[in-house]
């Protein structure tokens, strides 16, 4: 761009003109879509900087309170348990379906037939809508009429403290992995296969050639995957605000629906806008850190 | 929603569907053998027994579905699904969820397909930053401009408003959009366009004669993506649309399902409703549909 600029300068007026022209056609083809953004996303987003410094109720005005809102979050023993979730979440989220995906996209590359008819079967809870999603699993999983009475387990997954997140977590993970699986398979595709047959002539056997040509030929999407996953559990709350609406007793709330609560059941909007806010500036600092790893060149090395 | 930081040239790539067959030795290929194929049937079990579960119980009674949950029905006794499309009122959500499906796919195609026009063939200063500022963008939480998003549209009378939803459907899916049909009109060549230019061509006509013809795949793909997305969309329509006669499937299912949460076969029928159309149109549309949403990320 920069050169493009420079360029002009030396060339003939009628160039320069074109180019004025072609630059004012440009952004006239942009305005619809950034003044729709400056309306619905970044107006928005920078009035939430202004009332999370503010006691606004999300109607009416607002009075300013300074850093109240943080203050309040840091010694909120709600916001502390929903962390301490999003955490579990995180851990849960972060390997049940990626060492499910891995396994799926593996062995289907090792197949001959039917690979495309598998691939589809993976990904289809990804496609079928997240309420479908869990009222499907709210009946297998209720205690009267689900998989728990076929064997005799008589336990209210959804309804019991101890295990509304874990069951959660579960259904989200369902329909996670397979999404998962179809990313790493055409990641596995694009390895050269000669280092496969590099690997078994240097007599390493069927694991040993995933952990040393596999992972290391997957690296890229590895880490995207991960980076999706620690955004996709600061952003978690679709099938909890199905599933059991943070409850029993808090047992399974996140900082997403705690915040979403506080907005909309508790008017506490200028509170809420401090948790969104720090929710995006921890989304930040990790977007950060993975463009600036990246950057570094660790992805493509 | 996180197109983010992938490259759409990468993520577009479409795994083939033998890729397996021409490029491996068949050395490699016989060891995964029947302990793969049983390993792969256990995980497609898991997928999609639970669909197949609640596709069997649309057909059963509640006595039947009580005393054998996953079995297959008795009988195809289509009582639920009349049952719950008048109970649902499901003619009226399915109007309301094409409408906002119509709506946000056109809309985002124009919006999106004048940006990536700019972004691709066009000479924008400041261009690289849009680009930027879509990827990150992107990425986002919504909690971060929900709460004044509602107070600002309060304002404007477009809560309880299919306009008002289409609107936010617009903006949270058109610079997925942008991206994705940029990475797609990169791949035409600049003379095409240079060429219509020299013949007396204005920028609408390149777009529309030139650009868009060469493009249509990626706006289909771009349609069928943000189809889905309406379609199945929860967090939006739940907080902006209160009223049941406006209501979109997804959310309308929701608070059906919450009515009559003990009647499985009822409940059952319903969900048939809203994901057979998807299911059926995945399976058509199997590698458009992996490609837009592998591109797409995360949302």
């Amino acid at each position: 761009m920069t050169t493009a600029v420079a360029g002009t300068a030396v060339r003939a007026p009628g160039a320069a003109r074109a180019r004025r022209r072609s630059a004012v056609i440009g952004w006239a083809f942009l305005a619809p879509l950034l003044v729709l953004n400056l309306l619905v996303v970044l107006g928005p987003s920078i009035a939430t900087v202004y009332y999370s410094l503010t006691d606004w109720s999300g109607l009416g005005p607002a009075k300013f309170i300074g850093l109240a809102n943080y203050t309040k979050a840091f010694a909120d023993p709600d916001v502390h348990q929903a962390v301490l979730h999003n955490a579990i979440w995180f851990v849960l989220f972060g390997s049940v379906p990626l060492a499910m995906g891995l396994l799926g996209a593996y062995l289907l590359s090792q197949i001959r037939r039917f690979q495309v008819l598998f691939r589809a079967l993976y990904f289809i809870p990804y496609v079928v809508a997240s309420v479908v999603n869990a009222a499907v699993w709210k009946m297998l999983l209720s205690p009267t009429s689900g998989l728990g009475q076929l064997v005799g387990i008589d336990h209210s997954w959804l309804g019991d403290t101890g295990t509304s997140l874990l069951s959660v977590n579960f259904v989200v993970d369902w329909h996670w992995w397979g999404f998962l699986a179809v990313i790493f398979l055409a990641s596995m595709q694009s390895i050269d296969p000669q280092l496969y047959d590099a690997a078994s002539v240097d007599g390493a056997n069927r694991w040993q050639q995933f952990l040393s040509v596999t992972l290391p030929g997957i690296r890229p999407t590895m880490i995207f995957v991960i980076l999706m996953t620690v955004i996709w559990t600061l952003k978690a709350f679709d099938y909890i605000f199905i599933m059991t609406q943070g409850g029993p007793a808090g047992s399974s709330e996140v900082v997403s629906t705690l915040m979403y609560k506080q907005a909309f059941n508790e008017y506490s909007a200028g509170y809420a806008a401090a948790l969104g806010l720090s929710m995006t500036a921890i989304t930040a600092v990790i977007l950060a850190v993975y463009q600036y790893l990246r950057k570094k060149g660790w992805e493509d090395e | 929603m996180t197109t983010t930081v992938i490259d759409p040239e990468t993520a577009t790539r479409t795994p083939r569907p033998s890729a397996g067959t021409p490029r491996r030795p068949g050395r490699r290929q016989t060891g995964g053998g029947a302990g793969a194929y049983i390993v792969l049937i256990v995980l497609a079990l898991f997928a999609i027994g639970p669909l197949v579960a609640v596709a069997f119980n649309a057909f059963k009674s509640n006595a039947e579905i009580g005393a054998n949950p996953l079995a297959p029905p008795d009988s195809l006794s289509l009582h639920n699904f009349t049952e719950a499309w008048t109970r649902g009122d499901f003619a009226t959500t399915m109007r309301n969820s094409l409408i906002i499906c119509l709506g946000s796919v056109i809309g985002t195609c124009v919006i999106a397909g004048l940006a990536a026009y700019a972004l691709s063939h066009l000479q924008v200063p400041g261009g690289g930053v849009v680009v930027g500022y879509l990827f990150l963008g992107s990425a986002l939480p919504v909690q971060l401009f929900l709460v004044p998003l509602f107070f600002l549209w309060t304002q404007l009378h477009l809560v309880d408003n299919l306009f008002g939803l289409i609107v936010i459907y617009w903006a949270t899916d058109a610079p997925f959009a942008t991206l994705l049909l940029r990475s797609f009109l990169l791949k035409i060549p600049k003379d095409y366009t240079e060429a219509a230019r020299l013949d007396g061509a204005s920028d609408l006509q390149i777009a529309r004669r030139v650009v868009l013809p060469l493009a249509w795949p990626g706006f289909l793909t771009v349609a069928l993506i943000v189809a889905l997305w309406s379609w199945n969309e929860f967090f939006w329509a739940i907080t902006f649309i209160h009223d049941p006669k406006l209501r979109p499937v997804a959310t309308s299912f929701l608070a059906f399902q919450d009515q009559y949460s003990t009647d499985w076969g009822m409940t059952s029928a319903a969900a048939i409703f809203m994901l057979g159309p998807v299911v059926l149109l995945f399976l058509v549309l199997q590698r458009r549909f992996v490609s837009g949403l592998t591109a797409g990320g995360l949302k």
